[in-house]
């Protein structure tokens, strides 16, 4: 085991995934010379030359399209976009054709784009935007969040290794934040299974990203007042792990979704109306869902911190629960 | 770099230089008259009800789509679009299956899961196009990406319209294309309505081609009812690819002889301009050059005629005979599996 942050994690499993696979080529914006914006790929121009390590122009269509084209000629495109959300630029290839291609024609597009998203840094409305529920409505992605070291790297293993297109969360302010205990090995971590983050039986918080992180502070605050919530981290929203989910909710019968997405239509919407549709009568109270307000990422520390969910936040709507 | 404007095909002679011997001729034709029936015989059906949602046809473009279809090598890869089922035919998809899929049957190239000319058989080197025009370029060009990137001695040719030729995803595919100079070449098909509207409309340089110099490679336009020059100028671009000369920008220029798609009767298209063009229909064009130029004898001809004919009334039968999918296969299909990776054309 080392001790890695959730972005060596992800420099890890790139790496290792190029060095054991030669189909496995990245390709982006300032990937090469300059490593990358956030230097995930610091020094893999050196060890895999410039075809494996391709600088492209700022072309977001083509580097997602290109990366299609490469995959079903077989190899295994990482694609990174600059922040996630510059991923707009290339939603028509992504959404019209990467995602249904496999269905119209039966060509498998195993290609990963990788997304650096969300906010608290003061990005502003183009760099912090957590756009996954976006990509989990559309039919033939997959969609990954994770939320610690460990799972970085080996869920970006399976991401590399899975048959379809996968968009891959990465949330920058993890990526130096966040340290973990990861085997320094390879390893994947299978999707569609979440991990407890925290135990307990008396809520369970249902939440990915950064916010497992959130969620945790925050249950930990109630744990002193002999409220022990469960943070029931994701991992994966398509596939999601609604066994899981419905097994939590049925254990502690109250439950709060949180995300740091904008509320209406967001993933948590989709796992509230399930709870509402297959777990009714196992509920002690309503289901609670916090998450960012809808409207755009504001800029200035204040009005991004009253934006983005805080442990404070959290921390009322639990005692919310408690006391219900 | 100046476009070139291509020359015609004249002689046997210089069509025996450029690598096409009489048996190639006549095969071309065979392509050119199985790729016009299948479509005529669409509209048959489309009238007779059987043909769900709209149709679309090539007609006018068969010589630029079976041009470049025979210009291209045994593991060349392509996406062609709508006005090209002669590059289908060209490389061997079997017509009752474009019946089938026109008819939303199981058999199909997408199992009822697409209609009308989205279609493609990877076994056949061919991707299915979708309706987002251009988004099949940068495909196309990622497809060369990764030839470049193996070194393999193939290469990816992407196809698109002088409409779709406006949107973004043409710039930036054949820029990257340029700045790497990958082995795709870009075939336009320019049949001068982007549904209702005229080239001047949009685009205001004189060729779609002017834009290659642009992107630091060859712009090309030729007749795209004359199969032969088609050919010529589509192969000189596949093998420069091949050889490691980068991309080319090949423009094909023709009418579109019908409505964009059956419910059009193009009624904004001068009638003169029909008639002008369709006094150089390629496929009777290039039957009056087989006569002239290679010989062909009546017999031959009807021979081929014939065959077509046979050919496609098989195909109509064997594709009414192929069931409408079930509706309990509804849900499958949309992700894939590890073993839906084990495909020739993913190796």
């Amino acid at each position: 085991m080392a001790e890695m942050t959730y972005i060596q994690a992800i420099s890890d499993a790139l790496r290792l995934e190029m060095r054991r696979d030669p189909r496995v080529f990245i390709l982006g914006e300032d990937v090469g010379v300059y490593g990358g914006a956030f230097k995930v790929s610091l020094g893999f121009q050196e060890e895999f030359g410039p075809w494996r390590v391709i600088d492209t122009p700022l072309s977001e269509t083509a580097i997602v399209g290109g990366a299609t084209g490469a995959a079903l000629m077989g190899l295994r495109p990482v694609a990174e976009m600059q922040f996630a959300d510059f991923i707009s630029c290339a939603w028509d290839q992504l959404v019209t054709v990467a995602a249904k291609q496999f269905f119209r024609g039966g060509t498998p597009v195993p290609i990963v784009v990788r997304l650096p998203s969300g906010g608290g840094f003061s990005g502003g409305p183009f760099h912090s935007q957590s756009p996954e529920s976006s990509f989990a409505h559309i039919p033939g992605l997959k969609v990954v969040c994770p939320a610690t070291p460990h799972d970085a790297k080996g869920l970006l293993a399976s991401a590399i290794e899975d048959p379809n297109p996968v968009l891959f969360f990465e949330h920058k302010h993890l990526y130096r934040r966040i340290k973990g205990e990861v085997p320094e090995e390879r390893y994947t971590v299978p999707f569609g299974f979440a991990n407890v983050h925290r135990p307990g039986d008396d809520a369970t918080i249902v939440t990915w990203g950064a916010m497992v992180h959130t969620a945790t502070e925050a249950a930990d605050e109630l744990a002193k007042e002999g409220f022990e919530a469960e943070v029931l981290d994701l991992r994966t929203l398509i596939p999601w792990d609604k066994e899981r989910v419905l097994e939590g909710v049925q254990r502690c019968s109250k439950v709060l979704v949180l995300h740091e997405d904008t509320r209406t239509g967001g993933f948590g919407a989709e796992i509230a109306a399930t709870i509402a549709e297959e777990a009714f009568e196992h509920l002690d109270a309503p289901v609670i869902r916090v998450a960012a307000p809808d409207m755009p990422v504001p800029f200035s520390p204040p009005l991004e911190k009253a934006f983005i969910p805080q442990v404070a936040d959290v921390v009322a709507a639990l005692r919310d629960l408690a006391a219900y | 770099m100046a476009v070139r404007e291509a020359e015609p095909v004249g002689s046997l002679q210089e069509v025996k230089e450029v690598g096409l011997d009489r048996e190639d001729l006549l095969a071309i034709y065979r392509h050119m008259l199985l790729t016009r029936g299948i479509e005529e015989r669409g509209h048959i059906l489309y009238k007779q009800g059987k043909i769900p949602g709209s149709f679309y046809t090539g007609r006018g473009n068969e010589g630029a789509a079976v041009g470049v279809g025979t210009a291209m090598g045994p593991n060349d890869v392509g996406t062609p679009l709508h006005r090209d089922m002669g590059v289908h035919v060209t490389r061997g998809v079997e017509p009752w299956r474009v019946f089938a899929q026109y008819m939303g049957r199981e058999g199909g190239p997408t199992g009822g899961r697409d209609g009308n000319v989205h279609m493609a058989n990877a076994e056949l080197g061919l991707h299915t196009m979708v309706s987002h025009l251009p988004a099949m370029l940068p495909v196309a060009t990622g497809m060369a990406l990764a030839f470049k990137i193996r070194g393999d001695r193939r290469v990816a040719v992407g196809w698109f319209g002088e409409g779709s030729a406006a949107r973004g995803d043409a710039h930036e595919s054949m820029n990257m294309a340029g700045v790497r100079q990958l082995p795709v070449v870009f075939v336009c098909d320019n049949n001068q309505w982007a549904y209702s509207t005229p080239t001047y409309l949009s685009y205001s340089v004189e060729h779609i081609a002017d834009r290659a110099a642009a992107y630091g490679f060859e712009g090309v336009v030729v007749d795209g009812t004359d199969v032969l020059a088609v050919y010529r100028e589509a192969r000189r671009a596949i093998e420069k690819a091949r050889e490691g000369g980068g991309p080319t920008l090949l423009e094909c220029l023709t009418l579109r002889m019908e409505g964009h798609a059956v419910h059009d009767d193009a009624f904004y298209v001068p009638k003169e301009m029909f008639e002008q063009w369709a006094a150089q229909d390629p496929v009777e064009r290039y039957r009056t050059w087989l006569h002239n130029h290679a010989g062909m004898t009546d017999d031959e001809e009807s021979e081929i005629t014939s065959a077509v004919k046979r050919i496609l009334i098989e195909a109509l039968d064997r594709a009414d005979e192929s069931p409408l999918p079930d509706p309990s296969s509804l849900a499958g299909g949309v992700f894939a599996s590890f073993e839906d990776l084990d495909t020739p054309h993913h190796k």
